[in-house]
């Protein structure tokens, strides 16, 4: 028997080409990014840098020429701002000069509000003046803060400061938008980078999985009894070794399973050369049991009985080599159904007047004429007699055989008055020699009767059942396609 | 009481076989080869063959066909083989009827009678030779010729043609034929008439492929006609 296969369980929802493909994927995007990120900082550092330091010396330089009298006169030096101003590298710069109370600018405003008080305490601290860079409403600017000095004509070559402080305010609009330049290259080339990364995740995806279903479809086939599935395993990667292990387990399974069917064929035709070689002493012995039986009379009393007893127990072994020849017979697969159109009534009363049941206190009928058939006469009858005559033995008389059309099943129905049959006993009744009871002696049955009943059935490809009739009393069901 | 010519190799079986009948009144003889039953043959003249299907030497199957040969004397096998190749080789090769062993006695003798028994007479008023088409069928000296010339035909091909022409046209069932011919009483096998039906065309259609007088109802069963 062949257990029945197991549902086929819901694929998980990330396949395995899947999850390879986005772990491909993600290293690459992982790869992408890092280079991109690197390469923009280092660029835009480079970038900035380059642009403040240009700045910073150009305004540094200006300064450091700058002519300033004192005292300082806001106009002047506004003018002298709007010279400085012009003279902005890389770019153009706003310059702002703070002297005390004084606020002097290139610009319109007098102040800038992009200086940071920040920048404004570095610059009164240190003489060489600093720079920062502020975000100011989204849009990024240098300030530049040099305090204005003045060398005092000392051995020291002293430097004093002025208190004068000018700044320098320069857009960074265009190195930013260098920068932007520099991130949509970046993801530009990262895209393309990963939409060619699919192609390699896709082939290796393939290459595992080409195995993979290869060893599903090797599994499925070996699971639908085909024992010789072998996989093609080439190279010498882990889904090869997987594919060898594969195909020596199923070697080892093969080999087993050969052996056991060898076993199993020994042993079945074990049974059946013993039931034909038994046929012929059989045969000689039945032949003159009515010598016997009639010759009984004339002997001593133990004679008789024993001469008896030889004769009534070869007639029972005679049944059951018959009976152990059948099993053989369907065991070997070599019985065949010889379907003739019958009627099925006609059947059942040829079969009970042939075993003499045709006394209504033992047997009663109910066969409806015109049931018609096509069956095997010959095991059809063998199936109603070892039924009944089963009733007969187990239950209690009247037996009571129906028959008869539902659809296109002939139902055919055994019912007795005995005790039924314990629930324990019934998914054994047709079991090959079964005993309801350990301790029971051998029946009159050979013990193969309901079996054989079975095996007809099943040949048929009709089904028998065993039930407890609700008012009491066991019922066979066999119902046999029309 | 008919006289019982057994072939059978196995001594306990033929002992046995032999003494059942006897005490039921048959003059028995035996053999325990095919080549000594068939000079046994010559001499005994029986009535009946019970032949053995597994014999050494000379098998059941070659007894059968050389017996057929020569003579129209009804053969039973006895086969301890149950499987069905072999039965139907014996039939084939012209047996009347076959008894499975082991058998009781009283079976063997109720189917050496069945074969023994000459068919019923119809009714008076029916001519002593019925003719259909080429076939001449003489009921009352149980001899069927074609087209003039006397046909070789054993027990049961003889006792189906004679079953099938007293009713032409009308179909029987295997299982009918089965009882009629064969008187057996049970569900018995439907080859036995399947292989005499063929032996019986192989000898009196002009083409055993397009069968005119024997014509088979497939599901049904066989009828004689209508020619």
């Amino acid at each position: 028997m062949s257990g029945r296969r197991a549902p086929r369980r819901r694929r998980h929802p990330f396949g395995l080409r899947t999850r390879l493909v986005l772990a491909f994927l993600l290293v690459a995007a992982v790869g992408c990014g890092t280079t991109a990120a690197l390469t923009y900082r280092a660029a835009r550092n480079a970038i900035l840098e380059q642009a403040q330091d240009t700045a910073v010396s150009a305004f540094r330089e200006q300064v450091q020429t700058l002519g300033v009298t004192l005292p300082i006169e806001a106009d002047s030096l506004r003018d002298v701002l709007r010279q400085i101003a012009k003279q902005g590298k890389p770019r153009a710069w706003r310059v702002y000069a703070e002297y005390g109370s004084v606020r002097v600018s290139s610009a319109e405003r007098p102040t800038s509000t992009v200086i940071t008080p920040e920048l404004r305490s570095r610059a009164r601290a240190s003489a060489h003046g600093s720079f920062q860079r502020v975000v100011k409403n989204g849009r990024p600017y240098l300030t530049i803060a040099v305090p204005a000095v003045f060398r005092a004509h000392t051995p020291a070559d002293a430097v004093h400061r002025t208190g004068l402080v000018l700044y320098a305010v320069m857009e960074l609009d265009a190195e930013e938008a260098n920068v932007e330049a520099m991130v949509l290259a970046a993801r530009d080339g990262a895209l393309p980078a990963l939409a060619i990364a699919l192609i390699p995740a896709l082939i290796a995806a393939r290459s595992v999985l080409r195995p993979v279903r290869e060893l599903r479809r090797a599994a499925d086939s070996m699971g639908r009894g085909r024992l010789d599935t072998r996989i093609h395993a080439k190279g010498s990667d882990e889904l090869a070794d997987l594919a060898r292990t594969f195909n020596e387990s199923a070697a080892a399974l093969e080999r087993s399973v050969v052996e056991l069917r060898h076993a199993e064929a020994r042993a079945r035709r074990f049974a059946s050369d013993v039931s034909h070689e038994l046929r012929t002493p059989l045969a000689g012995m039945l032949a003159v049991t009515e010598v016997l039986d009639e010759d009984a009379a004339t002997l001593d009393s133990d004679t008789a009985r024993a001469v008896r007893l030889i004769s009534a127990e070869t007639g029972k072994l005679a049944v059951l080599v018959e009976d152990l020849m059948e099993i053989s017979r369907f065991d070997a697969r070599a019985a065949e159904l010889h379907v003739d159109e019958v009627d099925a009534a006609d059947c059942v009363r040829k079969t009970l007047q042939h075993r003499r049941w045709t006394d209504p206190a033992l047997v009663r009928t109910d066969l409806p004429a015109g049931v018609r058939a096509r069956l095997d006469p010959r095991r059809f009858d063998i199936v109603v007699a070892n039924v009944v005559g089963n009733a007969l033995r187990h239950g209690r008389p009247p037996v009571t055989v129906r028959v008869r059309a539902d659809g296109d099943w002939l139902v055919t129905e055994v019912s007795d008055r005995g005790p039924g049959i314990a629930d324990e006993v019934l998914p054994h009744v047709f079991d090959r020699f079964f005993k309801a009871d350990p301790a029971r002696t051998r029946s009159t049955g050979s013990g193969l009767g309901l079996a054989i009943t079975l095996e007809n059935v099943r040949l048929h490809g009709g089904t028998v059942t065993a039930a407890n009739h609700p008012d009491g009393g066991a019922v066979f069901t066999v119902r046999i396609p029309r | 009481m008919p006289r019982v010519l057994l072939i059978e190799d196995d001594p306990s079986v033929r002992e046995g076989v032999e003494l059942g009948l006897r005490r039921r009144g048959h003059d028995v003889r035996t053999a325990a080869t095919g080549e000594a039953g068939l000079s046994l043959l010559r001499e005994f003249r029986p009535d009946l063959l019970l032949l053995d299907l597994m014999l050494p030497g000379m098998n059941g199957v070659q007894v059968c066909r050389q017996v057929r040969e020569t003579s129209q004397l009804p053969i039973i096998m006895l086969t301890a083989r149950g499987d069905d190749f072999d039965v139907v080789i014996g039939l084939e090769a012209g047996a009347d009827d076959y008894i499975v062993k082991p058998a009781r006695t009283e079976v063997i003798e109720a189917r050496i009678r069945a074969v023994l028994r000459r068919i019923e007479e119809p009714g008076a008023g029916r001519p002593a030779v019925e003719f259909h088409g080429e076939l001449a069928i003489d009921r009352a000296g149980l001899t069927v010729a074609k087209s003039g010339e006397r046909l070789a035909l054993a027990p049961s091909e003889l006792k189906l043609l004679l079953h099938l022409t007293a009713h032409p046209e009308q179909v029987f069932s295997r299982q009918q034929l089965l009882e009629h011919v064969w008187e057996h009483s049970y569900h018995g096998d439907s080859r036995l008439v399947d292989a005499c039906v063929r032996r019986l065309r192989t000898k009196i259609e002009d083409s055993a492929g397009a069968p005119r007088y024997i014509q088979t109802l497939r599901g049904f069963g066989y009828r004689f006609g209508p020619l």
